[in-house]
């Protein structure tokens, strides 16, 4: 490699461009460090000023997440030696554990409610983005601008008119409801996206699967969907990461039963006082299940965005 | 193996009409070309007989069974598309096959006619690899090989070799033709390349707004065009057009052409007003001897033959003529026409007048 090339980035504009994205990188990844951090904070060094990046790390925060605890007498300390680890953090002030919180059931309705919602979405959007972009549907235009038209406010907009029915409905609090609620919104994304994506699919893949001798459906399942893969896994990140992290319905539309993570993890601050290591553990697990699935799905995710862009 | 006739066959794509009521038969082992411009309603011809599209009317025969509205899975034959439309997601072997495992046949039989047809195609060491990275030649070769893995009735091709650079192009047609003269399969093949279809062909249909303008074999689409369109459109450079004001009746044997007389071939009906005088540029000559005269525009050399180019009393005309005769531009040279290969068309119609030349032809059409 040597001398000029028009098409080649010079070495130094390199540099500069890989500066700026490792600096961006690094602020927006502040925020999850600081709720990295401040989950194995005592609850101490969580408030003081100015905040303390050098600290003993503890696992208090993510103790008091995952129980609940009791203030006890000083005999009752003395009779009952801590049984665990978690039992003897617990010890310093005076306290025993009694139970498990409510932190694993909230993270369960999450999962439920997130992944159901997104399955959910991808099924239908898929089969109705293929009927779109192949078969000559009536008001084609008009039945995609509607759809899109529920995206043209916030959804919360109809949160009276969805609370109202829910409980007429008695889908308040159900999952069932949280998992319709979520797909109906993400929907139109799904419907869109897919579309655009299968758009791009060639109609004579499945033609020559009409020739060998597959039905229509098999075509679609054998030949199309393995081709629509990228585009259904980033609509798939795009509709979790909506229904994950969902909060005002959430907040409106469950309480004891349903209630997912998001209107759970604020609740904890109430419980001993403002509990900040508790919180930030929370955030910091409720985070993982969205990163791994980000990651598991990073390389069909790049392809996806720049879909289109270059021809295969 | 097997013989296609298609019967009054139509297509409306809504008010627009891609075919109009078209009929003719593809005999069994025949390489038959669908011929004619883009637009003119060959591909969708092709894909009516495939049973991708649906005819409005008409029947399509297969073997004397009537399979006009049954889909494609039920008709047993195969497409080959322009642009191959090999499985991205499988590799070679697996694009092969696919049609195999539809049958629901077993896997040891499945790999066995693989390796005879990748024998047969010379793509042995490429079975496994995927098909994103071959070369279009390669690529070729699979989507054929996952035509003629199932040994079906006849063969659809639109176009093939249209994705190909010219010079693998030749290649690729003589492999084509090779492979459909040892399978002897009926193959119906869609081209708008008129060079293609003379090379390949047994038999032409040409094509042209939806209408079928003749049907016939090489020779005589060539020699005996039915309309001014196929005489234009095949050959290269196309049949010269001298339009003339005349009068013909049956038995003529010579027009007026500016004041001079031409021999035709004997002339079989009567038409009067606006003709034209069709003849192919190798059947005009220069000759001293000829009071037609024209005006040499320009020459223009091709190794073996040239191509002059004439202003002549009735339009402009080219001649194709021997290289080694000298010719100048700004001279002027007479004309004389190989009068038995003369046609004569009516200008409004665009049709050929019947005549002892192309009666036969003109006839069974």
């Amino acid at each position: 490699m040597s001398g000029f090339s028009v098409t080649e980035p010079s070495n130094r504009s390199k540099w500069i461009a890989g500066f700026l994205v490792i600096t961006y990188a690094l602020i927006t990844m502040i925020p999850l460090v600081w709720i990295l951090l401040t989950g194995f904070k005592s609850p101490a060094d969580a408030i003081s000023y100015p905040p303390k990046v050098v600290f003993d790390p503890t696992l208090e925060g993510y103790v008091n997440l995952f129980t609940t605890r009791t203030r006890q007498t000083q005999e009752f300390l003395e009779a009952n030696p801590p049984q665990n680890w978690a039992d003897e953090i617990v010890r310093q002030y005076d306290m025993v554990i009694v139970g498990p919180s409510k932190f694993g059931e909230r993270f369960m309705n999450s999962v439920i409610i997130g992944f159901g919602s997104t399955f959910l979405s991808i099924f239908l959007g898929t089969l109705a983005a293929y009927a779109f972009s192949r078969f000559k549907v009536p008001l084609k235009d008009d039945l995609l601008f509607f759809i899109l038209s529920t995206r043209m406010m916030p959804p919360v907009a109809v949160a009276i008119p969805i609370f109202l029915m829910f409980r007429n409905l008695g889908l308040s609090d159900t999952h069932l409801g949280m998992i319709l609620l979520y797909t109906g919104v993400n929907i139109s994304l799904a419907v869109w996206l897919l579309k655009g994506f299968i758009d791009e699919i060639p109609r004579e893949y499945e033609e020559a699967a009409l020739i060998d001798g597959y039905t229509r459906f098999q075509a679609f399942y054998k030949v199309v969907l393995p081709q629509a893969a990228t585009g259904i896994a980033s609509t798939a990140i795009f509709c979790l990461i909506f229904a994950w992290n969902e909060y005002a319905f959430a907040v409106l539309l469950t309480s004891a039963n349903a209630q997912t993570a998001p209107p759970f993890i604020p609740t904890i601050i109430g419980i001993g006082g403002l509990d900040w290591p508790a919180v930030a553990a929370g955030a910091t697990i409720f985070l993982i299940p969205v990163m791994i699935f980000t990651i598991l799905m990073r390389k069909h995710l790049l392809r996806g965005i720049t879909f289109g862009a270059v021809r295969k | 193996m097997a013989q296609i006739v298609v019967k009054n066959v139509k297509k409306m794509f809504g008010d627009f009409t891609a075919v109009r009521e078209s009929s003719f038969t593809i005999e069994d082992g025949e390489f038959f070309m669908l011929l004619g411009p883009s637009g003119c309603g060959k591909t969708t011809t092709l894909r009516m007989i495939a049973g991708l599209e649906l005819p409005t009317s008409g029947e399509i025969y297969l073997d004397g069974e009537e399979i006009g509205q049954r889909p494609p899975s039920e008709r047993d034959i195969a497409f080959v598309f322009q642009m191959f439309a090999l499985y991205p997601h499988m590799n070679v072997r697996k694009n092969i096959s696919y049609p195999l495992i539809s049958q629901g046949m077993s896997r040891a039989a499945v790999k066995a006619k693989v390796e005879e047809v990748a024998g047969i195609l010379g793509i042995k060491d490429i079975l496994d690899s995927p098909v994103g990275g071959l070369s279009g030649g390669d690529r070729q070769r699979v989507a054929l090989g996952r035509a003629i893995v199932r040994e079906p009735k006849a063969f659809m091709m639109d176009e093939p070799l249209g994705a190909l650079d010219a010079e693998f192009r030749e290649h690729m047609a003589e492999e084509l033709r090779a492979l459909h003269d040892r399978m002897g399969a009926t193959t119906v093949y869609v081209t708008h390349d008129q060079l293609e279809a003379m090379q390949m062909g047994d038999k032409i249909v040409v094509m042209n707004n939806a209408v079928i303008e003749q049907f016939g074999t090489p020779q005589e689409i060539y020699d005996k065009p039915a309309t001014m369109f196929v005489a234009d459109f095949i050959g290269s450079p196309s049949m010269n057009f001298l339009p003339f004001q005349g009068k013909v009746a049956p038995g003529s044997e010579m027009v007026r052409l500016n004041g001079h007389d031409e021999a035709v071939p004997k002339l079989m009906e009567a038409a009067e007003g606006d003709l034209v005088f069709g003849v192919r540029p190798e059947h005009v000559f220069l000759s001293d001897d000829s009071a037609y005269r024209a005006k040499v525009l320009a020459a223009e050399y091709l190794g073996t033959t040239q191509i002059v180019t004439l202003q002549s009393p009735n339009g402009e005309l080219k001649a194709r003529i021997d290289a080694r005769e000298v010719v100048n531009p700004g001279e002027t040279v007479g004309l004389e026409f190989r009068s038995p290969a003369v046609t004569l068309f009516e200008k409004s119609t665009g049709r050929a007048l019947r005549s002892a030349l192309n009666d036969e032809v003109l006839s069974n059409g």
